[in-house]
């Protein structure tokens, strides 16, 4: 590498500077263009070492081989980073690059110039940025793949992805989370170049749902039941809530908004910090109140009204009025919203938008909804005031106001402020969105249909539609455990619940009364497991504590010369039953098969071992409930209610029991998760989790034979620290090769099947007394 | 039972109680046939405070017993205790109340074992005896006695549950927390706070009422709501005041702490 040639524009390059020029060894002409720029800025922010590195560097990194580009940005972000984060970040940075091209990887070294200056300004350290250069190369090496073993000849499939997404990650998530999405998509996607692109572009589901994870702020998902007491205690209300990703819609941000579905919140909301010192304005649990408080406010006081007749001017106009009155009604009821919604509302600024065909419309209302929230507004407009007082002497003349009282004083409002700039595209945004508001789509009805139709539905009927139950629960997300990475793969399996079908209850009895015999015996055993709670034992020599009235009457024989009885004190002892049943039924297609020396199929016998069970733990007045699953891969696996906690054995359930049917696969893992689910939530001393089953866990969409074992492995884990005990029943005469991999020593195999209607309720009766 | 003194049953100043509805003249009548009640309602919202109400209404004493799993029928009846000539038999709660005519209150019944609360069968039927029989002595209820049982449906279990032959003795009267306004204006003549103050203790009990089943197995009782204001008259700030009072007490779950934390916050602004 020689000095470069002189040109034109060096020459004009001041004297001073020329022999920083001559440090920098790197020709190429467009360098000259900005050199002196450049320089004065390093100058400024760095010190002479500094300026040393910095060229040093930079004539390492044109040597490269890249071109001009990653010079150029080099010389540009450099030195407002060194300045920012301390000196040495230079040759971290100029090393790290260089190392970077020794790999097939020379492609990112742009990309990934471009996140530095984004890095700087989030991380702020450099001890961050170290960690962050370091996530880089980690991932950078174990992507980077090789055809023949020691060459690394392909460059890695996700880094450029990677990089152009990381101004956006930074901004979500911190480096721990970084490091751990990184990780997550290295491990399951390294060797799919594919997936692996899909993934660090941020296209995949998975991908999405393991940021949704480390991302920081308030998350939906951690505070759903939070917020559903919030409802239920504040407002007596309850819906589905409904959270909606706000990460990667950037063009046009959702905004909350409630129908018959359920009410739409955001999956995260980031706490609210005060940008001059720190302090915590409002906490992101307090933006989703806010954001439900709103809406309930409206479910309980807006009734929709007709759109047609109004332009839609009048119509947000109305909407601005229609929010700033359920807000005030609600405020009657509970006074601190008002410090709430007040913090999250924006404060517009009197004539703030002043410029030229730029429409205010958006302006004039928010100015109008705020200073119909907070009396000291402060505003001077005479129409703003004019609709205050206006607003104040409804609200104040009744205490029922309706939706469409607040209509005229909305419609002159917009009359008397309406400008001809409204019209204009260019709309004035700024402190404009409330963004605790919901859109108010359903204060409209439309009497001409329009496309829209479908979103709106009978006032009339919203209150019956809430009292229906819901037919058809939405799927409910369950993790799955990946032992090759020793970690979870979010929301991975889709799980369907609903009744069992019904058939005919007598069918159950008819296999009772086959049953007698062993049903007597059964029931001599269950008299003697009936509960007694609390048991006084007597007449003990020694107790925990003196029984009075025998003590007094051995006193009494002792003092008139006879043998007092030593057997003064007493002593409890605890026999109660506390204990909650989950049977849980392998419902899949190997049920079907007739095992060798039987003349009835395995669902048969189960049946029958069912029903002599359910039967026994009937008597026994134990809380036990059924459940059956099936699985047609991890999208759709079926949890079959047969019988409920609350529900006694009667014909209701006797019937689904009849209606048995064997179909699909085992995904075992998700129905242990999702049994486990409703037990735990059941209170009891003891919570037994029984399962039944003719087969080892697998599913059609897994190859690896030991997956699903894993997860059911973990899943039984995850129930073990949740206080409940898993017992495994199984029918497959060869489960001894794999059940303790999944349920340790808590298992049973039946080798006889033809003895399953006797064994099971014995086994039940054993483990629980 | 001569030197027995009376008047410390007496219930001596009246305790203030507002009625809900017809509960007085109900009670009144059923004193008047001696037949035994039973009142049913959740903890805190003015059981105790009726019947001592109406003992002083009445004017009769008022002998109460707080039952638990460890008594003994001999706690209720009566034992025989040691003295230096020999033996002296005492008279339990139960005797007591028997002999001299008192209105005998037992409360939370249901902790009480089954087999203990089967002492009172004889006294509450057209018997009117309480037979004693370590003593040999058949006590013959005087004529003002009165039974009177208190029993919180809330805890259901199978094993707190009355028996169907104990149940049916009694004629039962149901107490649940006042209306609103009534429950603010208990507060408010109870503790002295203002009518404002009182108003917004009662709305925080109304949102922790809510979530009973949902969470909380009883919602915050018209008890805790005066002890709040009773903390707030020392001088304590209302919000501190209730979650002191209101929130602590009732639940360690940490989502119902922090809603209701939030409606303390929302309320007294």
């Amino acid at each position: 590498m020689t000095l470069s040639t002189p040109t034109p524009e060096e020459k004009t390059l001041p004297s001073e500077l020329q022999p920083f020029r001559e440090q920098l060894k790197c020709s190429f002409e467009m360098i000259d263009e900005v050199f002196e720029d450049c320089i004065l800025d390093a100058q400024r922010r760095l010190s002479d070492e500094g300026i040393k590195a910095y060229l040093k560097g930079a004539s390492l990194i044109c040597m490269i081989g890249r071109g001009v580009e990653p010079v150029l940005q080099y010389m540009e972000v450099i030195p407002e980073l060194a300045q920012k984060v301390g000196e040495e970040v230079i040759t971290l940075i100029s090393d790290g690059v260089w190392e970077a091209s020794r790999t097939p990887n020379g492609v990112s070294i742009p990309p990934f110039m471009a996140t530095l200056g984004e890095a700087g300004r989030r991380l702020g350290s450099l001890e961050h940025i170290q960690h962050y250069l370091e996530i880089l190369f980690d991932m950078m090496e174990r992507t980077t793949g090789s055809i023949h073993g020691h060459h690394t000849t392909e460059p890695s499939p996700g880094l450029p992805d990677l990089l152009n997404q990381m101004p956006y990650l930074l901004s979500q998530v911190s480096l721990e989370g970084l490091k751990n999405w990184v990780d997550y998509g290295v491990r399951n996607y390294g060797d799919h170049p594919e997936r692996q692109r899909d993934f660090f572009s941020l296209q995949s589901a998975d991908s999405r749902a393991m940021l949704q994870r480390e991302r920081h702020g308030t998350l939906f998902a951690d505070n759903e039941r939070n917020l559903g007491i919030y409802l239920q205690a504040l407002w007596q209300d309850k819906d589905y809530l409904v959270p909606y990703s706000t990460g990667f819609d950037e063009l046009r941000q959702p905004v909350p908004y409630y129908d018959k579905l359920g009410m739409r919140i955001p999956d995260v909301y980031d706490d609210i910090i005060d940008n001059n010192n720190g302090n915590m304005l409002v906490s992101g649990i307090d933006r989703y109140r806010a954001v439900l408080a709103h809406m309930v406010a409206h479910r309980r006081w807006s009734s929709p009204i007709i759109a047609d007749n109004f332009s839609p001017f009048q119509r947000i106009t109305i909407e601005t009025l229609e929010d700033a009155r359920v807000e005030y009604l609600a405020i009657q009821e509970y006074p601190g919203l008002k410090k709430l919604w007040l913090s999250l509302h924006p404060v517009p600024i009197e004539g703030e938008c002043n410029q030229e065909g730029v429409s205010c419309i958006r302006h004039r209302l928010a100015m109008l909804s705020y200073a119909l929230l907070n009396e000291n507004h402060g505003y001077q407009n005479k129409d703003i005031l004019q609709t205050v007082s206006e607003f104040k002497a409804l609200m104040q003349s009744k205490e029922n106001t309706e939706t469409k009282d607040i209509v005229n004083i909305a419609l002159g409002y917009i009359t008397r402020t309406r400008r001809q700039e409204d019209q204009a595209a260019k709309i004035f945004f700024d402190n404009t969105t409330v963004d605790y508001r919901d859109d108010n789509r359903r204060l409209w009805v439309f009497i001409e249909d329009g496309d829209e139709e479908e979103q709106f539905d009978d006032h009339e009927n919203k209150k019956a539609d809430e009292e229906e139950e819901i037919q058809a629960l939405p799927p409910r997300h369950y993790p799955e455990w990946d032992y090759n990475t020793k970690s979870y793969r979010p929301d991975w399996v889709s799980l369907y619940e609903s009744l069992h079908p019904s058939g005919n209850p007598a069918d159950i009895d008819k296999l009772l009364e086959k049953h007698a015999a062993l049903a007597k015996r059964l029931k001599q055993i269950l008299d003697m497991l009936k509960p007694q709670n609390y048991v006084r034992i007597r007449y003990q020599e020694e107790g925990s504590e003196l029984d009075l009235d025998v003590a007094i009457r051995s006193l009494i024989d002792y003092k008139s010369g006879s043998q007092p009885d030593p057997r003064i004190n007493m002593s409890h002892k605890h026999d109660g039953r506390d204990i909650a049943v989950t049977l849980l039924l392998d419902l899949s297609a190997s049920l079907d098969d007739i095992p060798a020396g039987s003349s009835q199929s395995l669902l048969e016998l189960s049946q029958e071992a069912v029903s002599l069970l359910a039967w026994a733990i009937d008597k026994l007045g134990d809380k036990f409930s059924i459940g059956g699953f099936f699985s047609n891969t991890r999208h759709d696996v079926k949890y079959l209610h047969m019988k409920g906690f609350s529900e006694r054995w009667d014909d209701d359930v006797k019937a689904r029991i009849a209606k048995m049917e064997a179909g699909f696969s085992t995904r075992m893992g998700a129905a242990i998760r999702h049994a486990g689910h409703y037990l735990g939530k059941q209170k009891a001393d003891k919570k037994l989790l029984l399962i039944l089953t003719d087969g080892e866990p697998a599913d059609i969409d897994v190859n690896d034979s030991k997956l699903l074992l894993k997860d059911a492995h973990k899943a039984t884990a995850e129930q073990d620290s949740n206080g409940i005990y898993t017992h495994c029943i199984s029918l497959d005469p060869k489960a001894d090769e794999y059940v303790s991999d999944i349920f340790g020593s808590h298992y049973t195999v039946i080798d006889n099947v033809n003895r399953l209607p006797e064994k099971l309720p014995q086994l039940f009766l054993a483990l629980t007394k | 039972m001569s030197e027995l003194d009376i008047e410390q049953y007496k219930v001596t100043s009246e305790p203030y109680y507002e009625p809900q509805d017809n509960e007085v003249t109900w009670y009144q009548a059923a004193y008047n046939a001696r037949l035994p009640v039973m009142v049913k309602g959740p903890t805190g919202c003015g059981k105790s405070r009726f019947i001592e109400h109406m003992a002083h209404k009445l004017d009769k004493p008022l002998i109460t017993v707080a039952c638990n799993e460890d008594m003994t029928a001999s706690d209720l009846v009566g034992r025989f205790l040691l003295d230096a000539n020999g033996t002296r038999w005492l008279d339990g709660p139960l005797t007591v109340a028997a002999r001299i005519g008192a209105i005998c209150y037992l409360d939370e019944v249901v902790e009480a074992r089954q087999d203990t609360t089967v002492v009172i069968h004889p006294l509450t039927d057209h018997r009117r005896t309480l037979p004693l029989d370590k003593k040999g002595e058949v006590v013959t209820a005087h004529p003002d006695f009165q039974l009177v049982i208190s029993y919180n449906p809330g805890y259901q279990s199978l094993m707190k549950e009355l028996k169907q032959s104990t149940k049916q003795r009694f004629v039962a009267m149901d107490f649940d927390y006042a209306p609103a306004k009534v429950e603010a204006s208990i507060i408010a003549r109870e503790t002295g706070v203002d009518a404002d103050t009182a108003k917004k203790l009662v709305k925080i009990g109304g949102v922790a009422r809510n979530l009973k089943g949902h969470g909380l197995d009883e919602g915050i009782s018209t008890r805790l709501l005066v002890y709040a204001a009773h903390l707030m008259n020392q001088g304590i700030s209302p919000t501190d005041a209730c979650k002191m009072a209101l929130v602590r007490p009732i639940t360690d779950d940490a989502d119902i702490r922090q809603t209701l934390d939030h409606a303390i916050d929302s309320v007294f602004a």
